[in-house]
């Protein structure tokens, strides 16, 4: 199992970058330590600003610095940055057109038992309803470090969402393809898709391996661009499976599975399970008891393949 | 002696060309536009190092109206100063014009969108702190509505830019003592507004905001002031030159009639000629 977390991979990178850069500059909420930023901090003292507890203020600071020509990223638990933060969001970063990178850590039900308040179920809805926005959601420490690349060289707004523990590889090695925007196949089957984001494509996968044991042969993709949305890769799968299940660590009102049933709707509808987490409060766990009472799960997912398709029969 | 002179008189045709774009487009915030001209005045035909054929100069002073609903007074200062056609300005908040109802950072001059109040400050510290860490000597300055300071994000840039010994950063609060309810001490009483900077850490100049040698002097002593950001307290009058609207609150957003507006354009000394 990989120990090293999404947003240490994050941190690795820009401290890479700002060695060359000193336009770099790391902004934090009283969160370099939950960020993982803080031997960035410590490397680049004159390239981080603390701001406080201020998350308003913070996004404010980070879209004016990019106004004279810095680099922003700010990191802040997910949570607060696209509640608390939101307006600036809106305003001073994608309306004004700034280039901030927001990075959301701890996002979903990272911060488990600590309660609703602490968890970012609702952050995809609010994001992607901003026009110029866009929302990055990697799946492992590889697309994170690809990711990252790839965004300290635009100078566009971005919504980054990482979780808080260390996930699962799914690929072996940096060895692949990867554009903002572009989802990526995973594995290939016509029987039904996982269309699946972020901490979830893992447990996609594992779910149609379990259903390949029983000759159902299901094809996941890897949507880590939420927006811009790939959907030509969501409309081939749409044509050329019978039924497709979205996977997100999101509310499931107006979220990553809403976005994909638009596009099926809209362009080759088929039968579109929306798996996500509920409209309520959520029981008490750490982050795999909420998914796993939830029926988050491989188990879960294969399960609700077997009941789509079913369906699709009767 | 002359600047002064020639200061004065360019206010008074600043404050007769947004009659003018309030009348003709039934739209604006003139109240509040007749009190912040003056600074605004100052700030572009006097203080701040900026070039209307260059406006993206790297080394540019940066102002940022944080009062975002007082665009119109912001488009016929930067009209007036060469940033775009003063004919422009007959299209403001018209259909599919630039001119915006609030500042728009496509329109030459205009460096951040404004228009949700309590954003402005938070861009000018992180402007200012990009300046700092870049050694860049041009400065920043962004003015604030008073019924503005209930906003709490006013203060958590406050506090930002003492902490950060922001010297390069001049606040201009346009004390009006209205907003579009009524009195700002009925809504939400601000005083000692002068003790609150304080007590965050500010150098306080207390000005008149409808006077220029008072503006001129202001703005000279903040330039003076190491260590720590700058706050001028600008005391104005809302609606400031047509007596008909000096401290009326229901002329935060007026519209005019045309008996109104001829009204107004003699108060300010005859119709608009340029
Ligand atoms: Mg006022």
């Amino acid at each position: 199992m990989n120990k090293i977390a999404n947003r240490t991979v994050i941190c690795d990178v820009l401290m890479k970058k700002a060695e060359h850069d000193q336009d770099i500059v790391v902004l934090t909420s009283d969160s370099r330590g939950s960020a993982s930023l803080a031997p960035f901090a410590n490397a680049y003292p004159k390239q981080i600003v603390e701001v406080g507890i201020a998350e308003q203020n913070l996004v404010g600071i980070a879209s004016g610095l990019a106004a004279v020509g810095k680099k922003p990223y700010v990191a802040s638990p997910a949570c607060f940055l696209t509640m608390r933060s939101i307006e600036q969001v809106k305003v001073d970063v994608a309306y004004s057109h700034t280039n901030v990178k927001l990075i959301g850590i701890s996002a979903g039900v990272s911060y488990g038992a600590l309660g609703m308040s602490h968890h970012s179920l609702q952050d995809i809805a609010v994001m992607s309803a901003i026009p110029n926005m866009r929302i990055v959601v990697p799946a492992d420490r590889f697309e994170t470090e690809k990711m990252m690349n790839l965004l300290v060289e635009d100078d566009e707004p971005c919504y980054i969402r990482v979780g808080r523990n260390p996930v699962e590889d799914i690929h072996e090695n940096l060895d692949f393809d990867f554009e903002i925007g572009k989802g990526i196949t995973l594995k290939e089957g016509n029987d039904g898709a996982f269309i699946a984001t972020g901490e979830m494509v893992k447990k996609a996968l594992d779910a149609a391996y379990l259903l390949e044991e029983e000759e159902i042969h299901v094809r996941v993709l890897n949507i880590h661009t939420i927006k811009p949305l790939d959907e030509e890769i969501i409309i081939k799968a749409a044509l050329e499976t019978k039924a497709i299940i979205t996977m997100e660590e999101h509310s499931g009102v107006n979220g990553f599975g809403t976005m994909v049933s638009k596009v099926v709707a809209e362009h080759a509808p088929c039968f579109v399970k929306v798996m996500a987490l509920p409209d309520s409060s959520l029981i008490t766990g750490n982050s795999q008891q909420v998914f796993d009472y939830y029926g988050l799960n491989a188990v879960g997912a294969a399960e609700q393949m077997k009941k789509l398709l079913v369906k699709k029969h009767a | 002696m002359n600047k002064i002179k020639e200061l004065e008189n360019k206010s008074k045709n600043l404050r007769k060309r947004i009659i003018d774009v309030c009348y003709k487009s039934k739209a604006g915030h003139v109240g509040g536009s007749l009190s912040g001209i003056d600074i605004l005045n100052v700030l572009y035909n006097h203080e701040m190092n900026i070039d209307a054929k260059n406006p993206n100069m790297e080394n540019r002073d940066r102002f940022i109206l944080s009062k975002g609903h007082i665009a119109e007074a912001l488009y016929v200062t930067l009209a007036d100063k060469g940033f775009f056609d003063k004919k422009e300005l007959d299209t403001f908040s018209s259909y599919q014009s630039r001119l915006i109802g609030h500042p728009n950072n496509k329109v030459p001059g205009i460096e951040m969108n404004t228009g949700s109040l309590g954003h402005g400050f938070s861009l000018a510290v992180g402007m200012a702190i990009g300046g700092k860490m870049g050694q860049k000597d041009f400065r920043v300055y962004v003015m604030m509505g008073d019924g503005e300071q209930a906003e709490g994000s006013i203060w958590e840039a406050a506090m930002a830019a003492s902490h950060y010994q922001l010297d390069n950063l001049v606040a201009i609060i346009d004390r009006n003592g209205l907003q579009i309810s009524g009195t700002t001490e009925e809504v939400m009483a601000l005083d000692n507004l002068r003790f609150k900077y304080e007590s965050f850490g500010f150098n306080v100049i207390e000005i008149d905001g409808n006077d220029i040698p008072s503006i001129l002097s202001g703005f000279k002593l903040a330039r003076k002031c190491k260590g720590k950001p700058t706050l001028l307290l600008a005391h104005t009058v809302k609606g400031k030159g047509v007596s008909f609207m000096e401290n009326n609150a229901s002329w935060h957003h007026g519209v005019m009639n045309e008996e109104q507006y001829q009204q107004a354009m003699d108060d300010l000394g005859g119709m608009c000629h340029e």
